[in-house]
């Protein structure tokens, strides 16, 4: 069974002058149980995948299918029960007037969970933050703390599959590695399927199986992180990230 | 621990429990983020000066039979005009010989009623019609915002005369004439503050646990404007109890023998120059009460701005 299946996806933007191409014929599969990311600079569309995925964006064609799922325009709840996202930005993802306890149990309750209380103190030891979090407020909390509130509330409704967006391009370089050593962890516990957005090609490498590589929209190679590992990605697109990911080192080679 | 010692060792501890950072329990840390918000709220000595005011007003306004030495309706044609300082009379008493003190205490309740009828009014009609404006988009929000304009492109006190006019005169009609002519600022400030809101990430967020449009306008878009509607509120105040005592003094509020300020300025405006108190005591109260209100909403600029309550 697959995770995600994208054929011929199409995602434009509409504005009164003109139209926007932002994804153009992108076809993609991830696999159940694996871990994908997609890289390139930014406005190459990669954040634009997710979100029409997830709903979003309602200006699209061709074909989307999740756990076997084929989409339409609108998403059911049901849908939302097995896909989740996490968002870039943490200082942005979360409501700042609602505190965690209030993040948490509102998507308890919207996807009709019993046990709120103690789904949501599992969640937070889930993601490493202790009781004594559940009652602030995101200004209370750090950059890395938030982010690991909205992991929590992507987990909430127990998904198969996570949409990850830049889930560490905001934080401090400390940080980034404890986060994505928690989504390592949460991926191996939870079997998750991740689909995940970077600029970041080390990123990539620490957490994925299959690198997509996009460019001005499009997917131009997709290949294994063996493969990238061993520096021999075949489009020239690729080696110029893979190369520009690796600085001066590899300037002679 | 000693006797002495307790109070001193009580408080610091209910203190440290309301400043917490890591509050135990739902209600702890509202009213801990309440507590944090009236300290610095405190700290602004000129909204304090307009909070103790009007609380002095509700206060009165509550307890007027009371505090007023005389009944505020009883005529005594033999001591009408009188200066202020007279005995039994401290400020005086005007036209029929009514005592303006005690006027001016029941005078209150009429204040606080406009004041409060109107702020329970015209705030949650443009929030409403704002944020689903500003949230819907498309038709729904070009025919409610033209609808706005219109209201907008009229003189406020010329629209309210107008709908006086049409309803009849008195104090319930003067309360729905000011709300309709007052509501448009507000649906246009909700409406900015929606279109900022409903395209970020937390909206985004709510969106993909499966939350509908009633609950996204109501639980996540509504308490962020509400700070900012409430700021307004106040700053608006001083025009609504203006507009009030405008309509009470052309007429059209309240009615005599109703202690409305406003009308007591108009029955005092025939004796202005040799009587002056009798005019200028209710407008000095209207001047306060309005100047109050205007201290506290600043105030309350500082404390309630959701952009500033982030790191």
């Amino acid at each position: 069974m697959s995770g995600i299946i994208l054929e011929k996806l199409n995602v434009w933007f509409d504005t009164p002058e003109t139209r926007v191409d932002a994804v153009k014929n992108v076809s993609l599969r991830v696999e159940q149980g694996e871990s994908v990311g997609l890289v390139g600079e930014s406005g190459s569309g990669k954040s634009t995948i997710l979100r029409a995925l997830t709903g979003l964006v309602p200006t699209w064609s061709g074909a989307m299918e999740v756990a076997g799922e084929k989409l339409g325009r609108q998403r059911s709840r049901h849908f939302y029960k097995k896909v989740q996202m996490v968002f870039q930005d943490p200082y942005a993802s979360l409501h700042p007037r609602h505190s965690v306890d209030q993040v948490l149990s509102e998507t308890l309750r919207l996807h009709g969970f019993n046990e709120i209380d103690r789904r949501i103190s599992n969640l937070l030891t889930d993601v490493g933050l202790g009781p004594s979090f559940r009652f602030r407020y995101p200004h209370q909390l750090s950059g890395g703390q938030r982010q690991r509130v909205a992991i929590a509330r992507a987990l909430a409704p127990e998904p198969e599959i996570l949409l990850l967006d830049e889930p560490t391009s905001a934080l401090d370089v400390s940080v980034q590695a404890e986060i994505l050593n928690l989504l390592v962890d949460l991926r191996q516990e939870h079997h998750l399927t991740y689909l995940m957005v970077s600029h970041d090609l080390a990123v990539v490498g620490h957490m994925c199986q299959q690198i997509a590589v996009m460019q001005l929209g499009e997917i131009v190679e997709i290949m294994p992180v063996a493969e990238m590992r061993e520096l021999k990605p075949k489009h020239s697109y690729s080696r110029h990230l893979l190369e520009s990911s690796l600085g001066y080192k590899r300037a002679d080679d | 621990m000693s006797l002495l010692n307790t109070p001193q060792g009580n408080q610091p501890r209910w203190r440290s429990w309301l400043l917490t950072d890591t509050p135990t329990s739902r209600n702890h840390a509202r009213v801990a983020s309440l507590y944090q918000g009236w300290l610095s709220f405190r700290g602004n000595s000129m909204a304090m000066f307009g909070l103790i005011i009007l609380v002095l007003l509700v206060l009165i306004a509550i307890f007027a039979p009371l505090l007023a030495p005389h009944d505020p309706f009883v005529q005594d044609l033999a001591n009408r005009l009188k200066p202020l300082a007279t005995d039994g009379h401290i400020l005086g008493t005007d036209s029929l010989g009514r005592d303006i003190l005690s006027r001016l205490i029941y005078g209150a309740r009429i204040t606080l009623y406009i004041v409060i009828l109107v702020a329970l009014i015209a705030p949650v009609a443009g929030l409403f019609v704002g944020t689903v404006a500003g949230y819907v988009g498309g038709w729904v929000d070009t025919i409610l915002m033209r609808i706005t304009d219109i209201f907008l492109a009229f003189p406020r006190l010329v629209l309210a005369l107008a709908f006086v006019a049409a309803l009849g005169a008195g104090i319930e009609n003067a309360v729905i004439a000011i709300s309709l002519t007052a509501w448009p600022p507000y649906a246009r400030i909700a409406r900015a503050e929606t279109l900022t809101i409903r395209n970020s990430d937390y909206i985004s967020a709510v969106k993909l646990q499966g939350a509908g449009p009633f609950r996204i306008i109501t639980r996540h878009i509504w308490p962020l404007c509400i700070s900012s509607l409430i700021v307004r509120v106040t700053l608006d105040m001083a025009g609504i109890i203006l507009a009030a005592a405008g309509l009470g003094f052309l007429g059209l509020g309240a009615q005599p023998p109703s202690p409305e300020w406003g009308a007591m300025i108009s029955e005092g405006r025939k004796f202005i120059l040799d009587y002056w108190w009798v005019a200028t005591l209710p407008g000095l109260a209207i001047f306060l009460v309005s100047l109050a209100f205007n201290l506290l909403g600043d105030g309350l600029r500082d404390v309630l701005d959701p952009k500033d309550d982030g790191s």
